[in-house]
């Protein structure tokens, strides 16, 4: 694929510049669809962030900010802005970027993207409102027979549509491209991995619609839910959405091995394949929430939490391998041979963008991956489920893994959109630092709270002002962990305030220019060559495939991990001594 | 290339040592995760339940309270305490906001809780075993317990109810 050769309709063609980093054809009208789409999901980080302050100060005894009906709203709240809001407007951003710049393309059907967007901004907005006024009290998950108030329906409704629409028009982008000659041979592995985020994007959605669109028509009182059924089809919408977020993070890693160690995929036909894995079974997933509810049989249970054998976990191994191979071949290449991970301590850990890669990867894998594993065990689920651990999982999927990674691919794309320098690059060398300090102490808070009884979702960690006491959720152990909790939160939102200064202060205030300072770039990104501050060296890739034997230890160093929490599981579900079944 | 420009029309050529001998790994790994839930729950002493029925909520409530009028023995701060049928079977509500009745159990000996919800979903999380189960209203679920120690046990809802739902506690208490 060259882009010389990549010739666009009359008339289109004055509507593309040459970026003068990366050497892409941008298509000028998609910037603003971009930006928009980013500051919509940065504005909703910092809603989230602002609530989750609130929330921790309130689970936090030493403080006991909120009253309970405010603790609960903006739960409510918090789960929706940040789980759906800020994610997918991000992952939106990220399909108008690779159905465009990353394939040279042109943006089909202008109006139509600005229609998806103003879509998801009014249903944004409009649910957000709701909930903010007290009107969906009952979580994220809003289970019947409780109910929000209608208008929280229809917003979130009208997001989803919108967020459909710009999934379905990302894989006529693709079409298009491809019918049209802009793109001749493969698509690059960072676009068939949001493909694969769009496909199942699709698939969610439409469970969304599925949940949602009965929840208002019983919001409305016009028929009755079976609890059973919108839990089913909930959590094949929230569930199926932490697929999305997991594909798009794996793209995000694959791009910032890229952009910031040149790293090319030690072995493409493997990655594809690992990206078909996670498509398989997608909405087995929404199983892991119903492991201990009634009217689901055994081997239902069994087969479907497991995505048939751990399809999905396999694929996760595959790029568990194969992102930090890429990392450490492309820096072996360059010169950093000394030990097993002399290659690691040389890499350039003062760019926000590789330290919020490994921040992510290594915290997803150890942390987020093997606690999800064990939760979605179906007997393990018995001793975690709707504990404070679930939350501290998947505020390691989500924030440490997906968050971090979408940060750090923001450092670059936001400031070659706009054409601006990033403002407060040295604020940003160490925002991944901070935000990465702040999530880790917050997650071993929660894990450690919810691995001693304390229920997630409770305004009251001890349930004091219930008429029969419980006093064994009374101890220094939960109060300890209470406080890393709110501690941990308290340093994580300063990171969130960082990263939401420095991206609002490069969309409004950055200083503009063709060659937007960056960061280094170690770009291979274009077919027309880096325009970079560093240049990388080609290498041969076949021969250098197998040069990564420090992430061959490290895999099995995880793996071994891996064996020891799950055995260690276990021994806990028979310490529980009573006989269950 | 990159992972961001497109590979060589044929991308797929093989595989390195490394990747195969972590490809077997990661294969039988997952294989070893997935047939331990069957062998835990063949052989486990903590075993998933399973069995479950639809009941209506009304009925659930009238079977319940049919159950604490025929096996009452006290009170627990005015909530009615309660030991299982001769059979072992007994019945346990939850509510907004709480669980009802206290039941009064035997180390060692079975019991067959008939578990489901008047009105909203609950959790239920027995404390401190930190065990937990999804009480859904029209549902009855079936939990078999073996308590294996004396004392009391608290119980905690674990699923949000409505704004009472920090307060929604109950108790099981085990006897010699």
């Amino acid at each position: 694929m060259t882009t010389a050769s990549v010739t666009h309709p009359q008339g289109v063609a004055a509507l593309f510049r040459t970026c003068r980093v990366t050497g892409y054809q941008v298509f000028t009208p998609v910037q603003k669809l971009i930006v928009f789409q980013a500051v919509a999901a940065v504005l909703s980080l910092a809603t989230g962030g602002t609530l989750a302050l609130l929330m921790a100060l309130t689970r936090w005894e030493a403080v006991g900010l909120l009253p309970p009906e405010l603790y609960y709203r903006f739960t409510s709240a918090h789960g929706t802005v940040m789980l759906v809001f800020w994610i997918v407007f991000f992952e939106v951003a990220a399909l108008l970027f690779g159905g465009t710049i990353l394939i040279n393309h042109r943006l089909k059907g202008v109006a139509v993207a600005w229609t998806y967007t103003w879509m998801m901004a009014t249903g944004a907005v409009l649910t957000t409102v709701m909930a903010l006024s007290g009107h969906a009290n009952n979580m994220f998950t809003a289970y019947p027979p409780l109910v929000n108030h209608p208008l929280w329906y229809v917003g979130i409704l009208l997001f989803a549509v919108g967020a459909l629409m710009a999934c379905c028009h990302f894989v006529v982008q693709l079409w298009t491209a491809r019918k049209e000659g802009v793109v001749a041979g493969p698509f690059s592995l960072v676009v068939y991995a949001l493909l694969a985020a769009a496909i199942i994007a699709i698939w969610t959605l439409l469970h969304g619609a599925l949940a949602y669109i009965p929840a208002l028509l019983q919001s409305l009182g016009l028929i009755t839910l079976d609890p059973a059924i919108y839990r089913t089809l909930f959590w094949g919408f929230g569930h199926g959405a932490q697929q999305i977020n997991l594909a798009a993070m794996v793209a995000c890693w694959y791009a910032l091995a890229a952009l910031t160690t040149g790293a090319r995929p030690v072995n493409e036909g493997l990655s594809r394949l690992a990206f078909v894995l996670y498509l398989i079974g997608i909405n087995m997933g929404s199983m892991h929430h119903l492991l201990v509810d009634p009217g689901i049989g055994m081997h239902a249970r069994i087969i479907n939490t497991s995505y048939f054998m751990y399809a999905a976990l396999l694929g996760s191994l595959i790029h568990a391998f194969s992102v930090p191979a890429a990392v450490e071949t492309a820096q072996r290449a360059r010169g950093h041979v000394k030990g097993l991970y002399g290659w690691l301590v040389a890499g350039p850990w003062r760019e926000p963008g590789f330290s919020s890669l490994m921040i992510s990867l290594i915290g997803f894998g150890f942390i987020a991956g093997v606690s999800g594993v064990l939760m979605g065990t179906m007997q393990l689920n018995m001793i975690i489920h709707n504990t404070l651990f679930v939350v501290g999982h998947f505020h390691a999927t989500v924030v440490l893994g997906t968050t971090m990674a979408f940060m750090g691919l923001s450092y670059y794309v936001i400031p070659l959109v706009m054409k601006r320098d990033l403002a407060l690059l040295g604020m940003a060398r160490i925002t991944p630092y901070v935000y990465g300090a702040g999530l880790l102490t917050l997650i071993a808070g929660m894990m450690l709270a919810g691995k001693n009884g304390v229920s997630r979702r409770s305004w009251d960690a001890t349930y004091s002002a219930g008429y029969l006491q419980v006093d064994t959720l009374s101890t220094p152990i939960i109060t300890f962990a209470n406080t890393l909790i709110g501690i941990g939160a308290l340093v994580a939102v300063t990171g969130g305030i960082m990263y939401v200064l420095i991206m609002v202060g490069t969309v409004f205030f950055g200083r503009p220019s063709e060659t937007p300072n960056v960061g280094r770039l170690g770009v291979v990104a274009s077919p027309a060559g880096p325009v970079s501050d560093v240049t990388i060296p080609e290498f041969d890739h076949a021969a250098t495939r197998a040069q990564a034997p420090g992430t061959t230890v490290a895999v099995f160093v995880f793996l071994g991990y891996f064996v020891l929490m799950f055995a260690w599981a276990f021994f806990n579900l028979s310490r529980v001594g009573w006989g269950i079944g | 290339m990159s992972s961001l420009t497109a590979p060589h029309a044929r991308y797929l050529s093989g595989t390195s040592r490394d990747e195969r001998l972590w490809l077997l790994f990661a294969v039988a790994w997952c294989l070893v995760l997935f047939f331990a839930m069957y062998v835990w729950q063949a052989i486990g002493n903590q075993k998933t339940p399973i069995e479950s029925y639809r009941i209506e909520p009304a009925e659930f409530r009238a079977l319940t309270q049919d159950y604490i009028a025929a096996y009452r023995i006290g009170d627990v701060q005015g909530i009615p305490l309660v030991t299982p049928t001769e059979d072992g079977e007994a019945f346990l509500a939850a509510r907004a906001f709480a669980f009802e009745p206290v039941l009064q159990l035997k180390k060692g000996e079975s019991v067959r809780i008939y578990l489901s919800s008047y009105d909203f979903q609950h959790g239920l999380s027995i404390q401190p075993l930190n065990v937990n189960f999804q009480v859904l209203p029209g549902y009855l679920y079936v939990v078999n317990l073996t308590p294996t120690e004396t004392g009391e046990f608290g119980l905690i809802c674990n699923e949000y109810c409505g704004l009472g739902h920090h307060t929604m506690t109950g108790r099981i208490v085990v006897v010699d």
